[in-house]
């Protein structure tokens, strides 16, 4: 009987609802605190779901063929965030040049600044290499990786991370570094936390959404280009 | 919402070709973001359509979909905590520095080229 019920529990349906339910639990913390920075519904789902399959064993391949109906959407949300973008078109003319130049040299900031970070504080060259191309949305930042010789599913870990730390502090940053222009507000935020830090600037506002929705598609191309070239100087 | 999400697959779908037959080193959902945004100009697309409701039940609940991926951190607890120090330091340091110089190489061109600015602060920023 135990068996079974563990058995039950290890299920791809169970392993469905717990990743389910902690994300609802998410959003009912966001509602609860009034939309409080630190409740992102995605760190919250990571946490539960992550000590779900601690605690009852499951392999993370396991985990991730049972969820991969949850994974299938993000490629159909990466395209609907054209539509925020067809909305705020207006808002493109005369920003163009700017925005095309301050993404590449973000691009180019946020892979070398990575790599001497890194070095300067006694990490491999593995390591540097897998944090290059952090900032580009998880299947680019993977794809680079393991084209430079890095650890393909350590980058996803990171690229996670980094999009909920943009999710949680982005805003207050910005409004520390006194950017209150909101398409450069969007921008930046899509140039280093792609569409986890997107999807709390839609929250926030839809000029800010839509250009971060852009900025982390531009970036993805500007650090696919990039970390091939840079690795040349780098390492 | 069916017919908005058919749409949706189909342009993904439509970016994925462009991809594999042009050999572009981006995802084929971010091609297929770029196709679908030229679509919508082109047809002056309006807000109550299938597209726009189907993208905006998607979008509201992004966050969810980051979540498989984002479990992987638990086989790699091990090696975070052994490189802790230079891993945090990197990830935080390059994503301030990052956020910075988009942000001000942005606002400072818009600037340099005396384009009104799109300056609405927000709720924050008001404060």
């Amino acid at each position: 009987m135990t068996d079974e019920l563990l058995d039950l529990a290890r299920s791809p349906l169970a392993l469905l609802a717990v990743t389910l339910a902690g994300y609802q639990l998410g959003r009912w913390l966001q509602r609860r605190t009034g939309g409080h920075a630190l409740a992102q519904p995605v760190l919250v789902a990571i946490v539960v779901a992550g000590t779900a399959i601690t605690v009852l064993d499951v392999d993370y391949p396991d985990y991730r063929s049972a969820t991969e109906l949850v994974a299938f959407w993000l490629g159909p949300a990466t395209v609907a965030l054209a539509v925020p973008l067809h909305r705020q078109a207006d808002r493109l003319k005369g920003f163009v040049l700017p925005m095309l130049a301050a993404v590449g040299v973000g691009a180019v900031v946020s892979i070398v600044s990575a790599v001497l970070l890194a070095r300067a504080l006694g990490a491999d060259e593995a390591l540097e290499k897998t944090l290059a191309p952090k900032a580009a949305t998880t299947p680019v930042a993977i794809a680079v990786t393991q084209s430079v010789g890095g650890v393909p599913a350590l980058v996803a870990v990171f690229t996670i991370g980094i999009g909920i730390v943009g999710a949680i502090a982005g805003p207050a940053l910005l409004d520390l570094l006194r950017i209150r222009d909101r398409r450069a507000r969007g921008l930046a935020v899509g140039a280093v936390s792609h569409g986890v830090g997107a999807s709390r600037m839609l929250r926030e506002d839809e000029t800010e959404g839509a250009f971060a929705g852009l900025s982390m598609g531009l970036t993805a191309l500007a650090i696919s280009l990039l970390v091939p070239v840079l690795a040349l100087v780098l390492f | 919402m069916i017919a908005g999400l058919t749409w949706l697959v189909c342009f993904q779908l439509l970016g994925e070709l462009v991809v594999r037959v042009a050999d572009l080193p981006v995802p084929g959902p971010v091609v297929g973001m770029l196709l679908l945004f030229c679509f919508l100009r082109a047809r002056r697309y309006a807000d109550g359509g299938p597209i726009v409701r189907a993208a905006s039940a998607l979008l509201r609940h992004l966050q969810l979909f980051f979540v498989p991926a984002g479990v992987g951190v638990v086989t790699y607890l091990a090696v975070l905590a052994d490189d802790a120090l230079p891993i945090g330091i990197a990830v935080l340091g390059s994503w301030a520095l990052g956020l910075a110089t988009v942000g001000w190489t942005a606002v400072l061109l818009e600037r340099l080229t005396g384009r009104p600015r799109d300056d609405l602060p927000g709720p924050e920023a008001a404060r």
